[in-house]
């Protein structure tokens, strides 16, 4: 039979029926259930496993706080693992799963768990897989993982979107409740920019589960013409199913808006969520408050559920749990439970109050100074057991037990910036720390003012002192006659001597394991916490943490204000890491840099590689290359026997310019550049303070006060950030401005004894290329092409005659294209990072593996650049004695004694006859290429004292992999040490 | 967090690069004869308040200013927000 526990009235709207399956079942529900409320109408209580002992559980909560319910919502590629029942609206094709079970959830083979109880309870995993140590990793761990409860995922991409989005605002108040309706009413129409959030699909909080009346309205109509006027104001955004995360700093808070998760699948261009950043002046914290459980023995069995959700279940969704319930409280509220179910129709077994003054009922039986010590029923409750105040047990049968503790303001948000909580003894609840964030006042149940008279008039209260602050005219809103019942509760949190009685169902932590963690001196919360694991799962302990502190007091004969409690911390309610992401995934994450000649490179089939965001052609494969080193070794020999391009566009560019730019560049950089002539290039090497070499590259002097500097492609940001830093803050009255033009200029470098020729037909006939008029270092504007601007520089990292030759960006596709072209009498090569890399090693030039942030000038062998008659930064540090010692790694050449041996670069080098140990350490293999011009591997390495070990034979050495064989120290520049080729 | 730009009004400090202890600005000279005792307390000393804390932040998504915000690390409130360059003048740096 359909819905059995349906009962009347109820916000669900029944002319439609929304199918939907639970572990493989099919059952109906309506339009404004949950899953949970949809499976408690269907005469499903069995919800779920428990995380240790796999006990049979179901709802506790009607809410955000669940411990129990947690479940598996979707299939395939959507499915979501660990998603509270309670807050899942209910869709027609929802498919919804039990987690943490082996078998099926009603004979759940790890059940037997719950067998070896007295093995598994607080810090057993501290005690009982300490040994053999191996077997943790290997054995135990996998075995735990299995056993203990989290859902399972797809492994699939997820298909859907996740936004973030930016809203600002005046006020935020925070939980559409009596006092969050309040409040938006009264800042509202005073034309405040607000924004009000509520977690649940349906505003009015509490008003939605309860019969109180408003005026003459009732809680429903109330809201819904509430919230129809804030509709209507344009000051006002109502956001509804978004939950407030975290406050942070500043009045910014985060918010999650499920956009998508009630519907099917997100509807075309919508996002599934959006994670909000909501920037505010002001901010109203009205949570409301969660209910707290009383403890006693066998307390989780489903059916047995905070009084409060059973009432809501029966108000706001038209569903008892059982056609025969029970209450236990310590409060008055606990009897409104059943005084509403009786009005619905169900039977009450008993209201059992610790109270021995509890009021009377004419409706059903009040057992005053009564206390559930045992309950029983194999996977769903089926009776009670009854300590009566005139001694003796009844056994009461009930298939649903509605228990209130009390309730605790949910101050959550409020202890974000580690605002500790203070006692209100009128509740026996934590309230509102007195210094919580800055900004966030508090109203209405979240502050102890649990009625809904209290809650509208503290919400209209608070709106109004925020106006004053903001400098609006306060208002006061025509506020209803509502429910104001003196709160009466007798704090109680436990049945004397139960022990196996739940605390935390999330985390199956019980009385029992909170008495071992005292009687092993863990005295206080945080180690509590940390030892039993007690409100650490996701609920965070929303509906345990009160407990456990309770038990900690009276065990340590303090007040519960003096044992304190522990943080909360955001994220409110767990959230999805795909929420924090956004769209920044994939190739989204950050972005992609293509150089002018991308378009051009792809034609030719280049491979890329990323360098520092940018994609680079690493080789250009020709037609038969079957390995990246054909191609390579082909195009390091075509560029060396007659001409090669090479896009080099992605280098940094700095441009440098003002009266003092000179000046400037000379305590950047180590070497001088006051002198520098016009139409001149320098090489310069960069330090940090603290004297490590940070970068280096070329500084072109293009007018007295015009230079441009190149950086690395890896640290063109940083250097720019290290140049501003020294500009700002360091010399500030120099005149000087900078500005990073990397992507303003496409720039190739052409190389090979042909470069020059090659040139002579893109450059205008007016300008001299020759080597007199335009040696080895000069750089100059030019014109090519006709009269396109460009700049070129005398340049060479291959070692080669070589320029670099700089048009603006625009016209690189076209570049490339017509250096090509004219290069086809020369048979010129486009080479790419790889075959660059080779010729630079060839040549001995440093680069980003030798300035691997561990090295000085000196380890570079040009210690001589740094001066020693101006300031330059890291000169001064340079000079501390550890950096200089006698035997300091020096840049120097390898080549395999033997010449089939490759040089693997991060080996390490050892002395002949040593030991291969740390101790023995003789450097380090940086930078290692096959050079197709000498037909054997070579290497760029530090030595110590390299530079007068050259010709000694050293044992090349990787332990790792098992490799062991000799090298000879030579020279790091192998091809034309006397750098003939690129002054030709 | 927000920061109060002397130039630009209040920012968000996605914006800003954490550059580190304001005292940077205080670079020594080079020509002290206690220059390299100097350059290591400059280089490596730093003080870690619990309190007010001057710090540099880089507005390297926005306008490229560096400032120096006085922030309170137990808190985060900041008291002010100021142009490096104006401090570093103000402390006698010159060219």
């Amino acid at each position: 039979m359909s819905q059995i526990n349906r009962l009347s009235g109820g916000k669900i709207d029944r002319h439609q029926i929304l199918n939907f399956t639970f572990d493989g079942k099919t059952y109906q529900g309506h339009p404004g259930d949950t899953l949970a409320s949809a499976l408690l109408a269907n005469d499903v209580r069995l919800m779920g496993r428990s995380f240790k002992y796999h006990r049979p559980r179901g709802v506790l909560t009607a809410g955000s706080e669940e411990p129990n319910a947690i479940v598996e919502l979707r299939e395939g590629s959507r499915q979501e693992p660990n998603t509270r029942a309670t807050t899942a609206e209910l869709y027609d094709g929802l498919i919804s799963k039990s987690q943490n079970k082996i078998g099926s959830l009603r004979f759940d083979l790890m059940a037997v768990n719950d067998r070896f109880s007295n093995f598994l309870t607080a810090g057993f995993y501290y005690k009982t897989f300490m040994w053999p140590s191996a077997f943790w990793e290997k054995f135990y761990e996998p075995i735990i993982r299995k056993a203990a409860g989290l859902g399972s995922i797809s492994l699939k991409d997820d298909p859907d979107d996740y936004d973030r989005g930016f809203l600002h605002c005046d006020l935020l108040i925070i939980g559409a409740g009596p006092a969050g309706l309040a409040a938006a009413l009264t800042a509202g129409r005073a034309g405040a920019q607000i924004i009000i959030a509520d977690e649940d699909f349906s505003f009015g909080g509490r008003l939605n589960s309860e019969r109180f009346t408003l005026g003459d309205q009732s809680g429903s109509d109330w809201t819904g013409q509430t919230v129809a006027e804030l509709s209507s104001l344009p000051n006002v955004r109502i956001m509804a199913r978004t939950t407030v995360l975290g406050a942070f700093d500043h009045g910014i808070f985060g918010a999650l808006e499920r956009v998508s998760d009630h519907l099917l699948q997100p509807a075309p261009g919508k996002p599934r969520q959006i994670f909000w950043r909501i920037y505010t002046k002001g901010s109203l914290l009205c949570a409301g408050a969660t209910e707290r459980p009383i403890a006693f023995e066998n307390n989780d069995r489903p059916g047995i559920m905070l009084a409060g959700a059973m009432r809501s279940y029966a108000n706001r969704w038209a569903v008892t749990t059982a056609r025969k319930v029970a209450v236990f409280t310590n409060n008055d509220d606990g009897h409104r439970t059943a005084a509403d179910l009786h009005a619905k129709g169900v039977s009450i077994a008993a209201v059992i109050d610790i109270r021995p003054n509890a009021p009377q009922s004419k409706d059903f039986e009040v057992i005053a100074g009564g206390q559930i010590i045992n309950s029983r029923g194999r996977l769903g409750l089926k009776s009670i057991d009854i300590a009566l105040p005139a001694g003796g047990i009844r056994q009461l049968s009930c298939g649903a037990l509605g228990v209130s503790g009390g309730w605790n303001p949910n101050i959550h948000l409020t202890s974000h910036h580690r605002g500790r909580p203070e006692w209100l003894p009128d509740i026996a609840a934590f309230g509102p720390p007195a210094k919580g964030p800055a900004g966030l006042r508090v109203a209405g149940a979240a502050k102890g003012d649990l009625t809904t008279s209290g809650a509208l008039n503290s919400g209209t209260e608070q709106a109004n002192a925020w106006l004053k602050d903001l400098g609006f005219v306060p208002t006061a809103p025509d506020l209803p006659e509502a429910e104001d019942a003196p709160i009466s509760i007798t704090p109680f949190w436990f049945v004397k001597g139960c022990k196996r009685a739940w605390l935390d169902q999330q985390n199956d932590v019980t009385v029992k394991d909170v008495h071992l963690a005292h009687q092993e001196n863990f005295v206080s919360v945080e180690h509590l916490k940390r030892y039993t694991t007690l409100g650490m799962a996701t609920d965070q302990g929303k509906t345990s943490n009160m407990g456990g502190l309770a038990i900690i007091a009276e065990l340590t004969g303090k007040a519960i204000p003096e044992v304190g409690t522990t943080v909360f911390r955001p994220p409110y309610t767990p959230t999805a890491i795909g929420a924090f992401a956004g769209r920044d995934r994939g190739t989204a994450f950050r972005p992609t840099r293509k150089t002018p000649s991308h378009a051009w490179a792809e034609e030719q089939g280049a491979v890329f590689v990323e360098v520092g965001m940018w994609l680079r052609a690493q080789w250009f494969p020709k037609e038969g290359e079957t390995d990246w080193r054909q191609s390579v070794d082909r195009e390091v020999l075509a560029t060396r026997k007659s001409v090669g391009v090479c896009d080099v566009t992605t280098l940094g560019k700095i441009d440098v310019q003002g009266a003092d730019a000179a000046t400037f560049l000379n305590k950047i950089y180590c070497n001088g550049f006051a002198k520098l002539a016009v139409g001149k290039t320098r090489y310069g090497l960069m330090l940090r303070e603290d004297g490590i070499a940070m970068d280096d590259g070329t500084t072109a002097r293009l007018a007295e006060d015009h230079f441009v500097a190149t950086t690395t492609t890896a640290n063109a940001v940083s250097v720019f950030r290290h140049m501003e830093f020294a500009r700002q803050c360091l010399w500030p009255n120099l005149d000087v401005q900078l500005i990073s033009t990397t992507e303003a200029w496409a720039q190739y470098a052409v190389a090979g004894p042909n470069a020059r020729r090659l040139l002579q037909k893109i450059v205008d006939p007016e300008f001299d290329l020759s080597n007199e008029a335009f040696p080895f270092m000069a750089c100059a504007n030019i014109t090519v092409c006709g009269g396109l601007r460009a700049r070129l520089f005398r340049i060479s990292f291959s070692g080669e005659l070589a320029y670099e030759l700089a048009v603006p960006t625009h016209y690189g596709d076209a570049m490339i294209r017509r250096l090509m072209q004219a290069g086809e009498e020369f048979d010129a090569v486009p080479y790419g990072t790889e075959a660059l890399g080779v010729m630079r090693i060839e040549k001995g030039h440093a680069a980003g593996n030798e300035l691997n942030g561990t090295t000085t000038a000196l380890n570079l062998g040009m210690a001589r650049m740094v001066s020693k008659t101006k300031d330059s930064i890291g000169s001064t540090l340079s000079e501390r004695s550890g950096l200089k010692r006698e035997d300091a790694l020096k840049l120097v050449g390898l080549r395999p004694v033997n010449p089939a041996n490759p040089v693997p670069a991060g080996s390490h080098l050892m002395s002949k006859g040593d030991p291969v140990d740390a101790a023995h350490d003789q450097g380090y293999v940086t930078s290692a290429c096959f050079s197709p011009n000498l037909g054997h591997s070579i290497a760029l390495a530090y030595v110590k004292s390299g530079d007068s070990r050259m010709g000694e034979i050293l044992r090349l050495v990787s332990p790792l992999t098992g490799f062991d064989h000799e090298v000879e120290v030579v020279s790091a520049h192998f091809i034309d040490p006397e750098g003939e080729r690129l002054r030709a | 967090m927000i920061i109060n730009h002397p130039l630009l009004g209040p920012r968000d400090s996605a914006e800003f690069t954490y550059m580190g202890d304001a005292s940077l600005i205080d670079r020594p000279d080079w020509k002290n004869p206690q220059a390299l005792t100097q350059f290591i307390d400059y280089g490596y000393m730093r003080d870690n308040p619990a309190g007010a804390h001057c710090e540099l932040w880089y507005h390297e998504q926005g306008d490229r200013s560096f400032l120096v915000v006085t922030r309170d690390t137990t808190t985060h409130e900041i008291f002010s927000v100021e142009l490096a360059r104006d401090v570093a003048r103000s402390r006698g740096r010159s060219t």
